[in-house]
């Protein structure tokens, strides 16, 4: 919202500097954006009277200009405009001033004549001929003493209205009345307690009655809460007076002629759209002057002004005559309306809109308009009659048209004033605050609440008061926030990470240790990259929660997988010459349920993913060491033969016990080479939960052993597929609790073994707790693991 | 006999003090005082002695005897110092030669800074709570006071999975669910990620982070909003920062207000990263609206409370002066690794 500081000092007296107006307005929580000087930038410019114009002594299409500039000087000065008027007013820039966006200028030698400072033209003041429509754009610019009063030397801002400060305000979304000079000027009033000066339009009238003039029917009075009009006759269209065209050009748009200035000063001043009809319009095809507000229905097209042929919903509000559409409500007129040069007869139109209605056309359309911005955010019903009385006041007094007498307005909004119980204490009671009730009264006397004994009666404008929270905040924004004590509740809760939350921090933890890196991933994806990691058609996982309106393809689904949000990381790290990689995330899947309706299960995924960072077996080795940091089941791993997004050959799925809680394994080398990456990554995926769920009961103490261990170092040649984890299987069966630990440390294949075989050596520590254990004992259950693991795997002792 | 014996003390003694080395120390004891040793010869032969000369003769070689020793160990603990001293000198190392190196990860700077927000209100008494992400549209606006077609939805712009579901636009769902929980009192923070419809660039992700904050209690101000915000600040941004409220407004709370504090780089100065204005805005609050707390089956006659919301990115982009919202979802090791 752009506000005039002019325009606003007609409702408020008050000073203040830029600085201060943008801190006291932030403080009752309208916050400024902005503010620019009209002039800013334009320096010692004046009014310089054109003495003499003659030739350039070498150059005809050059003149030399003698200009007074006041104060007794007189400034030579070489132009090519064409347009100069001896004796004329115009702006002229003195040596060592500035125009807008320009080089300070000088005093030159031109062809050997010598030039000092430069005469203006309206652009070089940033201005246009809308807003001077007796200048011209491409030459300099001759004051217009009728309209511009002014002596020879004076300085050209105020002159020109240029000496405006126009400040960008931020409004919130609870005070459409706030997209308004007058709902703006009001704030101000009360921030800096002084007096609103409320204004109320006053109409001659006199032009005979308005309703031999127009009809107007409202056929949908839900969406058209309240319709008022008022017409004018002998309508003169011309442009503007120069203060109204400054105010049009100070909230942000552009003078057009006397009677679209006045619908867009008042839209302005008190957030109101307002549509001038010419007559012609409401007449359309004969007959009486008509305003029909219905809904299109039938109409399934209509050429908007801007020349769009738009398509119409049934349920799009418009404004017809008693044959045709002649405009979209609150939005945009028809393609045929407007002021013409020759209206003579204007209907001007102050309605209000069923807001959302609007906002669901607006959006169906593509169209956003000024009026709409306004409409959607929901605006005052009863502010229709002052508006369309200030048109018209307006236009009396700029002598451009007649009034006829009286209004049609349409009222069915059963509009009653709000009033809302003052409770002091309770009010006290939520801010923590110790005001006075008389302190209060004055409060919401000042935003213009009226307070009766006991009852708070609300403008009609607040619409957003409604309750004692709201006055709480009217009040303690005018107390300010700032002198509200800060005072501790003293709490009585415990603050804790739940369980979940400590291992889920401890697994994080740990991964740093390991020098692992954290990612965040998106968790919506594209539902092509179930390609990119090779998932059959049929694959469960493609089926996901998907986005109706999504910004791209890209990002369309949520994913029920983070393999391929990991490759996309690794590849990205790749891709940028990042030597090595260890990354991990704890990242969110979305696995939708059976009913669209319902919501789908979100389970957290913890996903390990590195290249030239070891291989399968180092990735697992981490699996292992978190597991065990984390006190988790320990975990087994089977060989995983057709997960497609894996190397066949080096992929295992991941169990507690008979669960299983994910995979780990060589990226597919399609994969890889899909993700663009040339070295072999790794990858895993673990969820969470069953982590969580599968942690060991809390250890007790185990006494220190008393009896000393036994240790065999065994080396086993057998098959070369044979799964090396059989035999620590048949090690363990046999040897039971005594078996302390067994490490594997060698796999040797080659010289001296027959093909088609590994020797795989063993180091297992033997221990009986209760007793010192015996090398035969010991030799006992080797030789009885040896027998079985020759029977059935045919393994051979080593010799 | 008596020559004998002063014979070796001359000769063990000039041999010890010659030895150069522990090795020739050894050779020396096993040489004099050795079974088969030279001081063992002279015993052998005091057998021959008469008595008094045997007890006379006796005493000197056991003096020699325990002179010697003495030389032994005496010459044995120099040699061995100077020996230590030769092998520490051999050690010296290149202290300059960098050390082997362990491996260490980066945290992600958004999960850093959140942990940083969680330690804080946990300090002060919040538990932590999660939510769903797909969510349904009555928690995510009905309930918070935003019905269908109120303009808040607009500047929300959701992505939606059916006409109920969507993904949802803010941590406040949340809230919500606590709320619907029933127990009471309630001091929570929810953090987690929030989806809206947003092109990518440099200050927008269609995927960012909220952190929510919760009290519901009875007799809970505006006052308390404000003394545990400024504390949270304070613990955020250092010592000195101070804060200021602002009037704002959020359909579910009344009264709102934009928390501000004093730009952390400038001390409020002024400076570019607080264009200027010595505030930096860091985030929403304000007392749960009466509507909201009685939606969600909290009675507003007894019970109040405030609530807050950040986004996180903002928070981290201010604290490491990061000016490209993207990097945060790029996860480039150079730039993850640049917090630890």
């Amino acid at each position: 919202m752009l506000l005039s500081k002019k325009w606003l000092s007609e409702f408020v007296d008050v000073e203040f500097t830029p600085r201060e107006f943008a801190e006291t307005m932030a403080m009752v929580g309208f916050c400024i954006a902005g503010n620019e000087s009209e002039g800013e930038g334009i320096k010692d410019v004046v009014v310089g009277k054109l003495l003499k114009i003659e030739t350039h002594p070498t150059d005809p299409k050059y003149f030399v200009c003698q200009i007074d500039v006041g104060g007794g000087r007189t400034l030579q000065q070489v132009t090519a405009a064409k347009n100069l008027v001896e004796g004329g007013l115009c702006p002229v820039c003195l040596p060592g001033g500035n125009v807008k966006g320009g080089p300070t200028i000088g005093t030159v030698e031109f062809k050997g004549v010598k030039s000092e400072g430069m005469l203006v033209s309206l652009p070089e003041l940033g201005l246009t001929q809308n807003d001077f429509p007796n200048g011209i754009e491409d030459g300099i610019y001759f004051i217009d003493p009728e309209e511009t009063p002014c002596q020879i030397g004076d300085d050209i801002l105020p002159v020109l209205g240029l000496d405006d400060i126009v400040f960008d305000v931020e409004v919130t979304a609870n005070r459409p009345d706030g997209h308004s000079v007058i709902g703006v000027a009001r704030e101000v009033a009360a921030a800096f307690n002084k007096p609103f000066k409320a204004h109320t339009p006053v109409v001659k009238a006199g032009g005979g009655p308005v309703e031999e003039a127009v009809d107007v029917r409202i056929d949908d009075p839900e969406l058209c809460p309240r319709y008022t009009m008022r017409v004018v006759k002998n309508v003169k269209i011309g442009p503007s007076p120069k203060w109204l065209r400054e105010r049009i050009r100070a909230g942000g748009m552009r003078p057009i002629n006397n009677i679209v200035d006045i619908t867009n000063y008042v839209m302005m001043e008190y957030g109101q759209p307002m549509h001038a009809f010419d007559i012609r319009e409401l007449i359309g095809k004969g007959g009486k002057a008509q305003v029909v507000v219905r809904q299109a229905g039938e109409d399934k097209t209509f050429v908007t002004l801007d020349h769009v042929e738009r398509e119409l919903s049934p349920e799009m509000l418009m404004i017809c005559n008693a044959h045709e559409p002649v405009g979209l409500a609150g939005i945009m007129g028809g393609l045929q309306s407007g002021i013409k040069d020759d209206t003579t007869m204007v209907a001007f139109e102050s309605a209000n809109f069923y807001g959302p209605g609007l906002r669901r056309s607006g959006r169906k359309l593509g169209l956003r308009t000024d009026a709409l911005a306004h409409y959607e955010k929901g605006i005052d019903a009863q502010m229709t009659l002052d508006a369309v009385n200030r048109c018209v006041e307006l236009c009396e007094l700029l002598g451009c048209a007649e009034t006829l007498d009286g209004v049609i307005d349409i009222d069915n909004t059963g509009y009653t004033q709000r009033v809302i119980k003052l409770e002091p204490d309770k009010i006290n009671r939520l801010c923590g605050t110790d005001i006075s009730r008389e302190q209060m009264v004055e409060y919401l006397t000042r935003l213009q609440f009226e307070v009766k004994g006991d009852d708070v009666y609300v403008p009609s404008h607040r619409a957003d008061c409604e309750g004692m929270a709201d006055l709480a905040e009217e009040v303690s924004r005018l107390y300010g926030y700032n002198n509200i004590p800060s005072l501790p509740h003293q709490g009585t809760t415990q603050g804790k990470y739940t369980e979940e939350q400590s291992f889920e921090r401890k697994m994080v933890t740990t991964l740093l240790g390991f020098g692992y890196s954290e990612a965040i991933t998106y968790t919506f994806i594209s539902p092509k990259w179930y390609d990119k990691i090779r998932l059959p058609a049929d694959s469960p996982l493609r089926n996901c929660v998907v986005i109706s309106n999504p910004l791209g393809e890209d990002t369309s689904v949520m994913r029920t997988t983070t393999l391929p949000s990991m490759l996309e990381t690794l590849s990205k790290n790749y891709n940028n010459r990042n030597e090595s990689a260890r990354i991990f995330e704890t990242g969110k899947v979305y696995w939708p349920a059976a009913d669209a309706e319902q919501l789908p299960e979100e389970r957290v995924i913890l996903t390990l993913g590195s290249y030239n960072a070891g291989d399968f077996y180092a990735m697992k080795g981490v699996i292992e060491t978190l597991l065990k940091a984390l006190h988790v089941k320990t975990p087994t791993f089977v060989a995983r033969r057709e997960d497609p997004s894996y190397h066949p050959g080096r992929c295992a799925t991941i169990l507690l016990g008979d669960v299983e809680i994910g995979v780990l394994g060589e990226v597919h080398p399609l994969v890889a080479e899909t993700y663009g990456i040339g070295a072999r990554p790794c990858c895993a995926t673990l969820d969470l939960k069953k982590l969580f769920e599968n942690r060991l009961p809390e250890a007790n103490y185990q006494p220190l052993p008393r009896f000393p261990a036994l240790t065999r170092d065994l080396a086993l040649v057998c098959k070369e597929e044979l799964e090396v984890g059989n035999i620590e299987k048949v090690f363990r069966e046999v040897c039971g609790e005594l078996l302390e630990s067994l490490r594997l440390f060698d796999i040797y294949r080659g010289k001296n073994l027959p093909e088609g075989t590994k020797s795989v050596a063993y180091a297992l520590v033997l221990r009986d707790r209760e007793t010192t254990l015996t090398d035969g004992r010991v030799s006992k259950l080797i030789e009885e693991s040896l027998a079985i693991l020759k029977d059935k795997y045919g393994c051979e002792l080593r010799g | 006999m008596n020559s004998k014996i002063s014979e070796l003390r001359t000769k063990a003694l000039s041999v010890i003090e010659q030895a150069a080395d522990l090795a020739a120390i050894e050779k020396a004891r096993v040489d004099l005082l050795g079974k088969k040793g030279e001081l063992s010869a002279i015993m052998k032969m005091m057998g021959e002695l008469s008595p008094d000369e045997r007890k006379e003769l006796g005493a000197l070689a056991n003096q020699l005897r325990s002179d010697m020793e003495q030389a032994l160990e005496q010459k044995k603990s120099v040699l061995a110092a100077a020996a230590l001293e030769q092998q520490l000198k051999a050690e010296q190392l290149d202290v300059t030669v960098p050390g082997n190196p362990l491996l260490t990860g980066a945290q992600h700077p958004l999960h850093k800074v959140l942990d940083e927000i969680k330690e804080i209100f946990i300090g002060m008494g919040y538990e932590i709570v999660d939510g769903p992400e797909v969510e349904y549209d009555k928690y995510n606006f009905e309930m918070l006071n935003i019905p269908r077609d109120h303009p808040a939805r607009d500047t929300q712009d959701t992505f939606y999975v059916t006409e109920n579901v969507l993904l949802r636009t803010q941590t406040s769902p949340m809230q919500v669910r606590t709320m619907l929980k029933g127990k009471l009192p309630i001091r929570i923070i929810a953090p987690g990620r929030v989806y809206r419809a947003d092109e990518v660039d440099a200050t927008h992700s269609p995927v960012f982070h909220q952190v929510e904050g919760m009290v519901i209690d009875k007799g809970v101000t505006m006052g308390d909003l404000k003394a545990t915000l400024e504390v949270f600040a304070k613990r955020l941004y250092g010592e000195n920062t101070v804060a200021r409220f602002r009037p704002s407004h959020f359909p579910f709370t009344e009264p709102s207000a934009e928390m501000d504090v004093t730009c952390f780089r400038c001390g409020g100065k002024g400076c570019s990263l607080c264009k200027g204005e010595g505030w930096i805005e860091l985030l929403g609050c304000g007392m749960i609206h009466p509507k909201v707390l009685r939606d969600c089956g909290i009675d507003p006659e007894v019970y109040s409370g405030w609530a807050l919301g950040m986004g996180l990115e903002r928070v981290v982009m201010n604290k490491y002066q990061i000016d490209d919202l993207r990097l945060f979802y790029e996860n480039d090791l150079r730039f993850l690794t640049q917090f630890n």
